[in-house]
């Protein structure tokens, strides 16, 4: 169910990259939140929140003792750290996009 | 003694803050103990840089602020037993061991044992031709600038069980800067798997300086960190059984909880049961933290299989020229002003030179933005009072960059109204591929300087 709630509420994210790939984790400040926020944040919804950087694969990983999420994505990166145009070729900041999803 | 190994952080990246080690040196002289210090100066892409760099001057090619790094440290990691581990040696480790012997002596401290660790540079000769094999038509002769191999954990402790004061290498997996002096301090075997994923985790902790102490952590309101001018950098202490406590340097600024440990604990972590390493093959799925005083977390549950029989290799080919520009415009309609500039340099480049321009409006949307402006199209925001073109292009030739450079230049006079603040700049590309070597070709050795 959408709601107005913005992930950034709930959860906080940090993207690290190699080469044209992507992680981001997601990690529940609170851990009663985890649940819900798995329900919420399926591959697909979150391949449809990245639509504009045409994400080739989307995978998520469940980590339950760390109340925390792994997303890896494919291509997102217009080449990666040293073929990028983008002034922020590491795609950094792409972990506050991701933290203003609504969910 | 307590059975215990203490590995302290001292720098982060290539860029790092170079007054972040002295505190962290303090701390674990205070704590006593086995010690080592490790620095980790090593990108994708800065290696390859300084690939070139070598090129230029045989005498050049490691970490251009080893030095800085070095110097407030030296006298006291020597004198107080504290094994320095970095791969300051970048693209040339002699280079860097020499200049370290130099130092030391400058310094007027006694001649420091320092160790090289070398089989990670494939760029000439045999290493070459494997690459070239490898990658078949995909390698380009003409561009390639050079390849390294991440090399790993055990050729560090072998050299630190010899008795290296400082280990210099090239490329080694970050993790492996940890965990060489804790296998030579625990005499691990190379298949005591479990022992070894634990403590790589702890050099994965480690790696990237402030980034598990709250600096990269901080945002304010939400994750409030104090003393941000004043981080302490981090500290492990890693037990027998390859669980580890994370900490921080005495009297700083920062921040370590369960929170910052898991940030960084997943940071460039694809699958978490397989997070490969040269040593081990890391399982972090039953992985668990807990802050058990503050500024005190303990990392435990971390599983280990065997290593996979491959290393990673990075190969480098030049890619051309990438250039960018950028210019200002405020007040009343900036936005349109901004976008007319960005349209009328897509004409000019596009008619004159075929360049494809990717655009960006900083204040509007720029780094959520990809090349195709998909998302800037997309978007529809207040009026901003304050915005700034940025264009960026890249070509295997010069002369087009030069010619955006110049286009952006034009702005100046060319238009649209008040636009100010023009800076460009232009800079060589690297393009790269990774492949997988197996590793029996790809020995890994070290010597004495």
């Amino acid at each position: 169910m959408m709601s107005d709630v913005t992930l950034y509420e709930l959860a906080h994210a940090r993207t690290g990259d190699k080469g044209n790939r992507i992680n981001i984790s997601v990690i529940a400040f609170e851990p009663a939140d985890y649940p819900k926020l798995v329900e919420a944040l399926t591959e697909e919804r979150v391949a449809a929140h990245f639509a504009s950087r045409r994400p080739s694969a989307v995978k998520r990983y469940l980590l339950p003792k760390l109340h925390a999420m792994n997303f890896v994505m494919d291509d997102v990166l217009d080449g990666g750290v040293n073929d990028s145009l983008n002034l922020d070729m590491h795609g950094k900041s792409l972990s506050f996009h991701f933290l203003s999803m609504k969910i | 003694m307590r059975d215990t190994i203490l590995v302290g952080c001292g720098a982060g990246f290539s860029g790092d803050r170079t007054d972040a080690a002295l505190p962290v040196v303090k701390t674990l002289i205070r704590r006593s103990g086995p010690a080592a210090l490790i620095f980790e100066n090593l990108g994708e892409r800065t290696l390859a840089q300084q690939q070139l760099s070598k090129r230029n001057n045989s005498k050049m090619g490691y970490e251009p602020l080893m030095e800085l790094e070095l110097r407030p440290i030296l006298a006291d990691c020597l004198a107080n037993g504290i094994t320095i581990v970095g791969n300051f040696g970048a693209a040339n480790p002699t280079a860097a061991g020499q200049r370290i012997l130099e130092m030391a002596q400058e310094l007027g401290l006694p001649r420091p044992k320092v160790a090289i660790v070398s089989g990670d540079d494939l760029s000439d000769g045999h290493g070459k031709e494997l690459i070239a094999q490898h990658l078949g038509e995909q390698f380009d002769q003409a561009r390639f600038v050079c390849a390294n191999a991440y090399q790993g954990a055990h050729e560090i402790a072998a050299a630190i069980a010899a008795g290296a004061q400082i280990v210099v290498t090239g490329r080694v997996s970050d993790p492996s800067l940890t965990l060489g002096p804790v296998i030579a301090h625990y005499g691990w075997s190379i298949d005591d798997w479990d022992l070894l994923a634990g403590a790589s985790m702890a050099g994965h902790l480690l790696e990237c300086g402030a980034q598990v102490t709250g600096g990269y952590f901080a945002d304010p309101g939400k994750k409030n960190v104090s003393g941000m001018e004043n981080i302490g950098f981090p500290i492990a202490e890693i037990f027998a059984d390859g669980t580890c406590l994370i900490s921080k340097a005495d009297n700083s600024g920062g921040l370590v909880d369960v929170r910052t440990v898991k940030e960084q604990l997943l940071y460039e972590v694809h699958d978490p049961s397989a997070y490969i390493t040269p040593d081990v093959v890391a399982d972090i799925s039953d992985a668990e933290v807990a802050e058990l005083e503050p500024n005190v977390v303990r990392l435990s549950g971390v599983k280990g299989h065997p290593r996979t029989d491959t290393l990673k290799a990075n190969v480098f080919f030049d890619g051309g020229w990438l250039g960018e520009g950028e210019i200002s415009y405020a007040g009343p309609n900036a936005r349109a002003r901004a976008e007319l500039a960005l349209q009328t340099l897509k004409k000019r480049l596009g008619m004159l030179h075929g360049l494809e321009l990717r655009c960006d409006l900083i204040g509007v949307c720029s780094v959520f933005n990809d090349d195709a402006n998909r998302m800037l199209d997309s978007i529809a925001i207040g009026e901003p009072t304050d915005v700034r073109a940025r264009v960026a292009a890249q070509h295997l030739e010069l002369e087009p960059i030069e010619a955006l450079l110049r286009e952006v230049t034009a702005l100046w006079t060319c238009g649209p109204a008040a636009g100010g603040g023009v800076r460009v700049n232009k800079r060589q590309r690297l393009s790269t591929t990774s492949c997988l070597l197996k590793r029996e070709y790809l020995p890994a050795t070290f010597e004495f300087l």
